[in-house]
């Protein structure tokens, strides 16, 4: 016990037994999950698997039902300032008034804490940020004015401003042009380079075994997960894109029905 | 005398536009702009209570009453939401009815067994009436004015963070449940401040329409901030001085007209965002200079995109 | 009480009949009340009723819709058009103010979307820009209007209390004034009902699906919007702006108590009736506003109805947990006592523990005595003095129990990427939903049902049913 107790603190991201409901319905089903290396890794499974409830969950915006998370052996809650997230585009008001500097300056928002102010340090990181995803020239343009790929690299560059050593995101490759796709993993390739970890929501299944270190294969409860090379298999994508387990949904309705109908 | 009257509501005026551009943009952008309005409704038995309870008419003595039920309302609205399956809109219209009934029968009774007329005291807190201000309460309103305006200036960072995107505030630590209620306490103190002169119906309109003109003028949080407090002190000023000017007029409904009035003005003038500036877009670029098409490589996106904080889809 | 009022009355028996005379003379009789007083009672919460139902009928499609909010705009921006109308004609006139106040409140209706869609705000500052505009420029307009009748107070608080008072001569009978246009009001409610019942009811519970079916969302939006505009028109002669109180509460509490459009009209109707009755009565008593405590009444009604609905009151949330738990910890027993049983290879029935170790494996608290009382009356478990034993029914019971634990083990073991030390506690939780169907279906799933991960045997129910 004390082994394994030893193995998890030693890992850099490790998810013990979650469950996750919404409207008292089981999502995910007892999620363990835990990331020892450094690198990409992309979560894959069909429409409706929970992956981005998983990785929403594990971050502390989507309530558990059960399950612990930590990182670096702690929980994850204090950990929070080493952590990046990128957001599914979506979930903001792109008429929002601010401009793409502003944006990408909250990065730095967690390090500074309470009442001070982003300095010259930050302003600095943020242009540097902008650099990196190609995307200085558009820094006093107000968010909207941007294309989808534009956004997405906006939020990729937000991120990168964290100087996070880990890193969660949401779909950054869904709805981008092809330019914006190839700038975004020649990017996620040098952050892992850097020797950080990213988790990365993904749906393109042609591009994973070219990207990504890791794979985790999710639908509903987690597949099987480990390296691309001896994971990303046929017969495991079958296992995971073959359908839902239908004694899963039976159980999930079970358990609603139960708890409001006793 | 009357000119010092009329400073006085002066004063009184300006600030509380001012405090209300400030705080009402959060809310506007937030898409609170309605809570306001519930608050400000839900403020009234809050009044009538502490009158009946202190028999006082003391101006700080009924606003601490009338902040203290419209935040139960505030409170009332998110608990029924968390505990029943009512929507959004329905719990804000029950909360707000409830409590101004309430309100209103509290009210009727005052003034049926109080022959005096402190019954029609408590009804100018239900359309405003600002010309009654006295010095005493304008100090009052400059100090909550000035912990107001501290507080958003000291706080401007995470109020925006929190503001553009809520989940970004939470995974980098911030508590965005504590920033929430700072912002709503903000709003309800405005809101009761605002009472004695604009009224209950009306106060929501000082929160709501000078941001939305501001939007126009610019695509800056902080730019747009300054303007609705502009926009908000003119709005005051100007309403207390047409009130002034034509006697009987009341203070509270033209203040607002005046920055409805700004509101129009602002969407017809503004640039970029204006009606004619659009026409003139769609007008000369469009038609008269075919070459800009070569700017559509990169469409704007969408507008649209969702409310954030909606009940997203599950994956 | 009503005395006061009551000076003012039309006297009955001028020739012109009163509709229920003998009835409301009875009744003043029995109580011992003015005749007068029961009947302008009885008027009273006949219109407060009147106006009740024409206002749950159309606010139940604005709460389903999620536009309530439209409903507080519409009961303002009326003020404005009846203002608009006074400032044109220079005259108080009923039907041209009547229509004022309908175009008021399709003006709302429009420029709230438009204030939306084109300038680009959100819906909730457009609704609030257009309301309380439109209610300032009635207010400033009414204010320069005091040698006419153009009661702001009424707005702001309705009048509801004399309402039963003035009795005006309709079609030879003798009835409220109101009636006059509460009564074609719930006619053309009742019109949109019958005639639209089909679409109403498609487009206000999906309107994706709607549009998808050739119904147009936006004209039943714009249809129930004049209809509304109308039902507030003529119940704010009554209640004032607290005919939001009316459109909405009603219908969100019938909302609460039934899934089906025809149940939920009926309820709200019953319960908007409720709240103003009861409202009136509270206001003669208090000597108050009846509108106002109308709305007070309806709050009440949707406390009582969250805590006690029965489906989804609190009340009976909390019941339904406790007995769920309760029903837990007393599955936790059986299994308890069948491993025990299991591991002391005694013949079946036999294990015997105490009560104390019987309360243990339940997990202690009150929750396992509620669970051992559960146990021993439904004679699963049986008790000797301080010794209990399974009974036959329990053991089959218990055997169930740790077959379903042992299954879902195995079924996690096959399909989930767990560890084996974190296959026991989602089985532990898991094991009580799983019933013999679910049961049959995983045996189907797994490769083998006659181990579980760990070695150990699943305890199979159906053997002594085959015998």
């Amino acid at each position: 016990m004390t082994e394994s107790a030893e193995n998890t603190n030693s890992a850099i991201f490790d998810i013990h037994d979650m469950t996750v409901a919404y409207d008292r319905r089981p999502v995910l089903w007892n999620i363990d999950l835990t990331l020892r290396n450094p690198g990409l890794v992309a979560i894959v499974g069909p429409n409706g698997a929970g992956k981005s409830t998983m990785i929403r969950a594990a971050m502390g915006l989507v309530p558990m039902v059960s399950g612990a998370v930590r990182a670096w052996g702690a929980p994850i809650s204090s950990q929070l300032t080493r952590i990046g997230y990128v957001p599914q585009r979506g979930s903001v008001d792109w008429d929002f008034p601010i401009s793409v500097f502003e944006t990408v300056l909250m990065g730095t928002y967690g390090s500074l804490g309470w009442f001070r102010r982003p300095g010259g340090v930050q302003r600095d990181l943020t242009m540097q940020c902008l650099e990196r995803v190609g995307m200085q020239d558009f820094a006093q343009r107000q968010i909207g004015q941007l294309s989808g790929g534009q956004q997405q690299r906006v939020f990729l560059a937000r991120a990168l401003a964290q100087q996070a050593e880990l890193y969660f995101m949401d779909e950054p490759m869904a709805g981008v042009d092809a330019a914006t796709e190839r700038v975004v993993f020649k990017l996620l390739q040098s952050l892992s380079d850097e020797g950080r970890t990213i988790v990365v929501v993904h749906h393109d299944l042609r591009t994973v075994s070219e990207y990504f270190d890791e794979v985790v294969l999710l639908n509903v409860r987690i597949v099987t997960s480990g390296p691309v090379a001896t994971t990303f298999t046929p017969a495991n994508l079958q296992a995971t894109y073959g359908g839902r387990l239908s004694i899963l949904d039976t159980m999930a309705d079970a358990v609603q029905k139960q708890v409001e109908t006793e | 005398m009357l000119i010092t009257q009329t400073q006085i509501v002066l004063t009184g005026t300006l600030l509380l536009g001012i405090a209300a551009g400030m705080v009402g943009t959060f809310a506007v952008l937030r898409r609170r702009a309605l809570a306001g309005d519930v608050v400000a409704h839900a403020a009234l038995p809050g009044l009538c209570l502490a009158f009946l309870a202190f028999q006082s008419r003391s101006i700080i003595v009924l606003l601490s009453g009338a902040l203290l039920s419209g935040l139960l309302g505030a409170v009332t609205v998110s608990m029924l939401k968390r505990f029943t399956r009512l929507r959004d809109d329905a719990v804000q219209g029950i909360v707000l009815s409830v409590f101004y009934g309430g309100g209103i029968a509290l009210t009727r009774s005052i003034q049926n067994t109080h022959r005096n007329d402190s019954g029609a005291d408590l009804e100018s807190f239900i359309v405003g009436q600002a010309a009654t201000m006295l010095k005493g309460d304008v100090q009052q309103i400059a100090v909550v004015v000035a912990v107001t305006v501290i507080i958003v200036v000291m706080l401007f960072k995470e109020l925006k963070l929190l503001s553009f995107d809520e989940q970004f505030c939470q995974v980098q630590g911030w508590s965005a449940t504590g920033l929430d209620v700072l912002l709503m306490l903000l709003t309800a103190v405005i809101v009761v401040v605002g009472l004695p002169a604009v009224g209950v119906v009306l106060t929501a309109a000082l929160l709501i329409i000078p941001p939305a003109a501001a939007r126009f003028w610019s695509d800056r949080l902080s730019r747009m901030m300054m303007i609705a407090c502009v926009i908000g002190g003119i709005s005051g000023v100007t309403g207390t001085l047409l009130s002034a000017r034509y006697d009987g007029l009341p203070t509270g409904p033209l203040i607002v007209l005046t920055s409805t009035a700004i509101f129009v003005l602002s969407w017809v003038l503004a640039p970029h965002r204006g009606l004619l500036w659009k026409s003139r877009e769609v007008t000369d670029l469009e038609s008269f200079l075919p070459w800009v098409e070569s700017d559509a490589a990169e469409p704007p996106a969408p507008t649209t995109s969702g409310s954030p904080g909606s009940a997203q889809e599950i994956s | 009480m009503v005395q006061t009022y009551s000076e003012n009355a039309v006297l009955p028996g001028r020739g012109v009949p009163i509709p229920f005379d003998g009835l409301t003379t009875q009744l003043a009789e029995m109580l011992e009340l003015p005749a007068t007083d029961v009947q302008n009672a009885f008027w009273t919460m006949a219109v407060g009723a009147l106006c009740a139902v024409c206002c749950s009928l159309s606010g139940c499609f604005l709460v389903l819709r999620r536009i309530s909010l439209l409903g507080d705009a519409l009961s303002h921006s009326v003020l404005a058009g009846t203002a608009g109308v006074y400032l044109v004609t220079g005259r108080v006139d009923p039907v041209p103010m009547l229509l004022g106040a309908m175009a008021a409140g399709m003006v709302t209706a429009v420029m709230t979307q438009f204030v939306h869609k084109a300038a680009q705000l959100p819906e909730d500052s457009s609704i609030g820009i257009v309301f309380t505009s439109l209610f300032a420029f009635g207010v400033v307009v009414v204010s320069q209007a005091k040698h006419v009748h153009l009661d702001l107070d009424c707005v702001l608080f309705g009048d509801l209390a004399f309402a039963g008072v003035n009795l005006h001569p309709v079609f030879g009978w003798l009835v409220p004034e109101s009636f006059r246009s509460l009564v074609p009001t719930l006619m053309i409610t009742l019109l949109l009902l019958a005639v639209f019942w089909k679409e109403l009811r498609l487009t206000s519970f999906d309107p994706t699906l709607a549009v998808t079916l050739g119904f147009s969302a936006t004209v039943m939006h714009y249809l129930l919007t004049t209809v509304v505009a109308i039902v507030t028109v003529s119940a704010m002669e009554v209640v004032g702006l607290l005919v939001v109180a009316l459109l909405i509460v009603p219908a969100a509490i019938a909302r609460l108590l039934t899934d089906r459009l025809s149940t939920m009209l009926v309820l709200s109707c019953l319960i908007g009736i409720s709240c103003t009755t009861i409202g009136y009565l509270l206001a003669l008593r208090w000597n108050s506003s009846a509108a106002g405590l109308t709305a007070v009444v309806a709050g009440a009604e949707l406390l009582i109805a969250i805590v006690v609905s029965p489906r989804n009151g609190l009340l009976g949330r909390l019941i339904r947990t406790a007995r769920l738990r309760v029903r837990i910890c007393a599955e936790d027993v059986l299994a308890g006592l069948f491993r025990r049983q299991e591991r002391s290879d005694a013949p079946d029935g036999l294990v015997q523990a105490s009560v104390s170790e019987c309360y243990a494996l339940a997990g202690g608290g009150i929750m396992s005595m509620a669970a051992l009382r559960w146990l021993l009356s439904r004679q699963l478990l049986q008790q000797a003095g301080s010794v209990m034993s399974l009974s036959e029914t329990g053991l089959r019971y218990a055997r169930s129990m740790v077959r379903s634990h042992r299954l879902w083990e195995a079924y996690l073991k096959e399909n989930f990427n767990l560890p084996p030390d974190h296959l026991h506690d989602p089985a532990e939780d898991m094991e009580h939903f799983i019933g013999p169907g679910v049961q049959q279906q995983i045996t189907e799933d797994l490769s083998q049902s006659a181990e579980d991960p760990h070695g150990r045997a699943i305890p199979d129910v159906k053997t002594q049913e085959v015998s």
